[in-house]
């Protein structure tokens, strides 16, 4: 963008350590925009990772965005298990029938080597191929479900609470199995070139379970796991609620939070306390019908509740940008960052 | 012990996801409550309790989906099947749109079933199967559980293919992309949109006292 001073990843390096960089950084995570950029299908485009490389370099050369990532989609890490993808071109692909179908599978249940599995290796291929491109300049984003929020894919919604309610032995024994994988498979991206890992964890989310299941719980997988992940994490809430558990998320050892649109900015950024730093909160879903002038409102909204000081990132609230939201919209959502998001922000006084 | 505070102690069982002091606690209201009343005085207000909580944000989704489970099971152990009020509603089914993300019709089928409603569940459907099941079925009212906005976006299809069919049934349409978006449900065309699970039943009475 015209005027930037710092690359994105000194923007990056700045924000995490709760310092005002040049302007906020904004991550776009259009996961699926890259196929249109590259006139294919979805099903085509997330066949290989060269496609993901080269679709994901289109978008930031056209939006200036300040990340880019190696990720396929969420049920690529289901599919290393065995399991079916439902592949679709108007969205995002989904998990198909459960692999665990009676919860005494567990038992027999091993973690996928990630070496072996081919769908694992091309979003590998890919953030190894971003990397080289410009691992130096630009944050590169690596993404593992959370061993607490996996087996929503691996065995049902339903059936995994079930799970975690009535069989709390079998529950423990899926975690540990999750957690071997997820450590492996998030250091498998750092070591392709991943600046940070995504740890995303839904299930954790008071929209999904109360908080004091999950001080038992989601907590304590993400208090095992993150500090195995060898690089950085943030942890990610794919929209659902989360303030009344900041103090425990930063317990994790978590650096940054994805948060929903429908929690008050200014209230998380409180919360956080310059102990966490802030990604969102535009609402993806809205977002498909915003004008320009929707799109600068919300951008300047957010900026104003939680831009100052550093520990904000400017994003969607939900980790992908939905397919059917328009260039226009995303051009303008730049566009507003551009425009409002130079520090010093003292604009938010005049307005206030 | 009065019928408020019971209901108040069942409901926090539910929330506490404790089956065993939500059988007890019914077992208790035996002496003084008959089956019917305590199916309409404590079970169906406590869902709908629940249901509410989530819909603002204090109450999680495992909540709803447990509490609705816990109920199921309890009916079927103490209340016998005769003395459930059947409501004589118009016939009705529930479907997610081409996406296997079902945990919410789960709720929906769990609350209505409760609460005496006989529902259709046609698990998860694409648009073209769905209509052909309202035909046969002579449902009057569909609801739509969606999580997904591609799967939300679906019910266009679905209402324009209704509209050039002539049927005559409403679509109601509820979940997260509906929450997100409070305008999405009047852009796609549906008749109605519920916030939370809890919401179903007071929009099927309205729709049938409007089909009247």
């Amino acid at each position: 963008m015209k005027g930037d001073t710092l690359t994105p990843l000194e923007r990056f390096l700045a924000v995490v350590s709760h310092k005002e960089p040049d302007r906020v950084p904004l991550f776009l995570f259009p996961t699926l925009h890259g196929a249109r950029e590259l006139d294919m299908t979805l099903t085509d485009y997330f066949t290989r990772g060269e496609n993901i490389v080269e679709g994901q370099l289109k978008l930031r050369e056209k939006y200036q965005h300040d990340c880019l990532t190696g990720f396929f989609y969420a049920a690529a890490e289901v599919e290393a298990w065995g399991g079916e993808v439902l592949r679709r071109d108007d969205g995002p692909f989904n998990s198909g029938r459960p692999i665990i179908r009676d919860p005494e599978q567990i038992l027999d249940l091993s973690p996928p080597i990630v070496d072996n599995a081919r769908c694992l290796q091309e979003s590998i291929k890919a953030t190894a191929g971003l990397a080289a491109e410009c691992g130096k300049d630009v944050p590169i984003l690596g993404v593992a479900i959370s061993p607490f929020s996996l087996p929503v894919m691996q065995m049902g919604f339903g059936s995994y609470l079930e799970l975690m309610h009535d069989r709390p032995a079998l529950f423990e024994a899926l975690m540990a199995i999750n957690e071997e994988f997820c450590v492996d498979w998030a250091n498998a991206q750092l070591e392709a070139g991943a600046t940070a890992i995504v740890y995303f964890d839904p299930v954790s989310s008071t929209t999904i379970i109360p908080r004091d299941l999950y001080l038992t719980t989601g907590l304590e997988v993400a208090r095992r796991t993150i500090p195995r992940i060898q690089g950085p994490t943030g942890t990610h809430f794919a929209s659902g609620h989360c303030l009344s558990i900041i103090p425990d998320i930063i317990s994790t050892g978590t650096g940054v939070i994805g948060v929903s649109a429908e929690e008050d900015l200014s209230d998380i950024k409180t919360a956080c306390d310059g102990k966490l730093t802030i990604v969102g909160n535009l609402n993806g879903v809205e977002m498909r019908r915003w004008t320009e002038q929707d799109a600068e409102h919300a951008v300047k909204t957010a900026i104003a509740k939680a831009g100052r000081g550093g520990g904000f990132i400017l994003a969607d609230n939900h980790g992908e940008i939905p397919w059917h939201v328009s260039e226009e919209t995303l051009l303008a959502i730049s566009s507003a960052v551009d425009q409002w998001g130079r520090y010093p922000l003292d604009w938010i006084d005049a307005d206030a | 012990m009065t019928v408020e505070s019971y209901r108040e102690q069942f409901r926090d069982a539910l929330l506490k996801m404790n089956q065993e002091a939500a059988r007890e606690l019914l077992m208790q209201t035996a002496e003084v409550l008959t089956p019917v009343q305590r199916l309409e005085s404590l079970i169906i207000p406590a869902l709908i309790d629940i249901g509410d909580q989530w819909g603002c944000g204090n109450a999680a989704l495992s909540q709803l989906y447990m509490s609705g489970r816990i109920c199921e099971t309890l009916i079927d152990e103490l209340i016998p099947i005769l003395e459930v009020r059947r409501r004589d509603l118009p016939r009705t089914a529930v479907v997610v749109l081409g996406d296997f993300h079902v945990l919410g019709k789960r709720i929906v089928c769990s609350l209505l079933r409760s609460s005496g409603v006989d529902i259709l569940d046609y698990g998860t459907a694409e648009v073209d199967e769905t209509l052909t099941r309202i035909q046969e079925d002579g449902v009057k009212i569909l609801l739509v559980s969606t999580l997904m906005l591609h799967s939300a976006l679906k019910v266009i299809e679905l209402r324009t293919k209704r509209d050039a069919a002539g049927l005559d049934f409403k679509i109601v349409v509820g979940g997260a992309p509906f929450r997100m978006d409070e305008m999405l449900w009047h852009e796609i065309g549906a008749d109605a949109m519920g916030q939370s699970a809890s919401d179903a039943l007071g929009i099927i009475e309205n729709l049938a006292k409007e089909m009247e």
